[in-house]
């Protein structure tokens, strides 16, 4: 039987607690396991280095979505089709709900996790640029405490995270937009359903008075990590919206990103690609406000 | 750490349910589980424990083919057939959250399927029809209901 690796050990814990003690008294063993979208694919095919598995799947302090006056705070385990069906999640954070809609087939977005795309740590993940656009916070938490880490900081490097082996995700919390807002994401692939992303770019901006009081612009796929492109949102933020210079802003994204060559487009092509996704985000983000004006 | 597919199949000897890919892309061992479309090759078996599986040999009431079954048969939305049961389970969950989808939603719900033989047209089609004859059916029972207390 395919995936029936011999000396295999599923630990399903009655409570976080059990899970938090299990992974702190054997440190570096068990391996957490939420909806198995990123590792049952490796699992089956014999390639994982472990063989312990932590089953996280059916921790209720792990689910459901808490509402607070300046932010919300979503379980681990949230899959992508109750972040898509949420009204709440609709009418205030499209980009999350859009990058719910990109993620897989419906199947997919059934089972998998919003902290299993985090955990896993993918450049190309389609949930982090959202994440980035709406200042979001993970907190990790382990048998000694929690702490709450800003997602920019979570993903030290390639498939590296600052979590602990000790540690879980337990919840990702994020700021309620106020004011006048403009949001915006777009994920470039071969094709609509269960392509990985070649760029995957999202944006958040807030207006007073005719200028830009707060901009966010996130991207996935043009760097080792999702990125916050700095250099483009300092750029932009201060701005009065109808004098923002959009091709001096495509310049000033090559500073913020590094994209490589692999198997599903090159480094030039992302550089390209990325400069006009963004040039359209700003021509759309301008009429936007003009309109509201 | 079995397969909730391999228990499918294997243990519980129920081979309506393929094996294609393997790796979540070609929806050929979609099931409900808890009423929720999986892919059940991407499913640990421990984390089925409890929970309510239907497979597609659930699908008809007993003789009865289900809608969408008699629709694939009708408008020929299987050829090798080996997509089909994938395909079923997808598009009764479509019709599910979307009873009268259009072609975009049809292709959209049945994203996580794929098929080798068809090109999709008659998969389409078969579903639209599903959809037509369940709001047919819908309308008889009403009427049905209305003749008996006026
Ligand atoms: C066909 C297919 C299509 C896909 N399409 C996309 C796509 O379009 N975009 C995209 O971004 N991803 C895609 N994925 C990848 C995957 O579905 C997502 O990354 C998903 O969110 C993973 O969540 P999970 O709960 O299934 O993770 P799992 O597979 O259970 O775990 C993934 C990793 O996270 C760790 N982990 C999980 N939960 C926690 C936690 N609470 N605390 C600490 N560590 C944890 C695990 O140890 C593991 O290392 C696709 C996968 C498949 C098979
Ligand atoms: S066999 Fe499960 S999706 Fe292909
Ligand atoms: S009918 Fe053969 S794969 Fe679809």
């Amino acid at each position: 039987m395919k995936g029936q690796a011999p000396g295999c050990r599923v630990h399903t814990p009655a409570s976080l607690a059990g899970a938090l003690e299990l992974l702190a008294a054997e440190k570096g063993v068990w391996r957490p396991l939420a909806g198995g979208t990123d590792l049952m694919v490796p699992f089956a095919a014999g390639k994982l280095p472990f063989m312990d598995f932590l089953n996280l799947w059916g921790l209720e302090e792990l689910r459901g979505l808490e509402i607070s006056e300046d932010a919300i705070t979503l379980g681990a385990l949230s899959t992508y089709s109750e972040i898509r069906n949420h009204s709440l999640l609709q009418r205030e954070f499209p980009n999350l709900v859009q990058s719910a809609w990109v993620t897989g087939a419906i199947a997919i977005q059934n089972r998998g996790t919003l902290g299993g795309n985090l955990a896993n740590g993918s450049p190309a993940a389609d949930t982090p640029p959202s994440l980035l656009t709406y200042g979001a916070e993970v907190q990790l938490q382990s048998i000694a405490g929690s702490r709450w880490v800003p997602y920019e900081n979570f993903h030290t490097g390639y498939k590296q995270t600052v979590m602990l082996p000790e540690e879980l995700i337990t919840r990702i919390r994020i700021r309620r937009p106020k004011g006048n807002n403009f949001h915006f994401f777009r994920k470039v692939g071969t094709r609509k359903a269960q392509a990985i992303a070649k760029v995957c770019v999202a944006a958040y901006a807030r207006v007073e008075e005719g200028r830009v009081v707060e901009f966010r612009l996130g991207l996935g796929s043009v760097a080792p990590v999702p990125v916050r492109a700095r250099t483009v949102e300092l750029m932009v933020e201060g701005c009065v919206v109808d004098t923002l210079l959009i091709a001096a802003a495509r310049t000033a994204l090559m500073e913020d990103i590094r994209p490589i060559d692999d198997i599903r487009s090159t480094a030039k092509y992302r550089r390209t690609v990325a400069a006009n996704v963004l040039g359209q985000l700003l021509e759309e983000m301008v009429e936007h406000f003009d309109r509201m004006a | 750490m079995a397969r909730l597919l391999d228990v499918i199949r294997e243990e519980l000897d129920l081979t309506g349910t393929k094996e294609g890919c393997g790796e979540g892309e070609c929806g050929a061992c979609s099931v409900f589980l808890d009423g929720k479309l999986v892919n059940s090759c991407l499913v640990p078996a421990a984390q089925a424990q409890g929970a309510e599986l239907r497979t597609i040999e659930g699908v008809a009431d007993g003789e009865q083919l289900h809608g969408v079954q008699a629709a694939f048969l009708e408008c020929g939305g299987a050829q090798c057939g080996i997509c089909t049961p994938g395909m079923v389970m997808a598009a009764v969950d479509l019709l599910r959250r979307c009873p009268q989808p259009d072609e975009a939603q049809i292709r959209d719900g049945l994203a996580g399927n794929l098929c080798r033989c068809t090109g999709y047209v008659k998969i389409v089609d078969s579903v639209a029809s599903a959809a037509k004859r369940a709001v047919a059916v819908a309308e008889q029972a009403l009427q049905a209901g209305a003749g008996a207390n006026p």
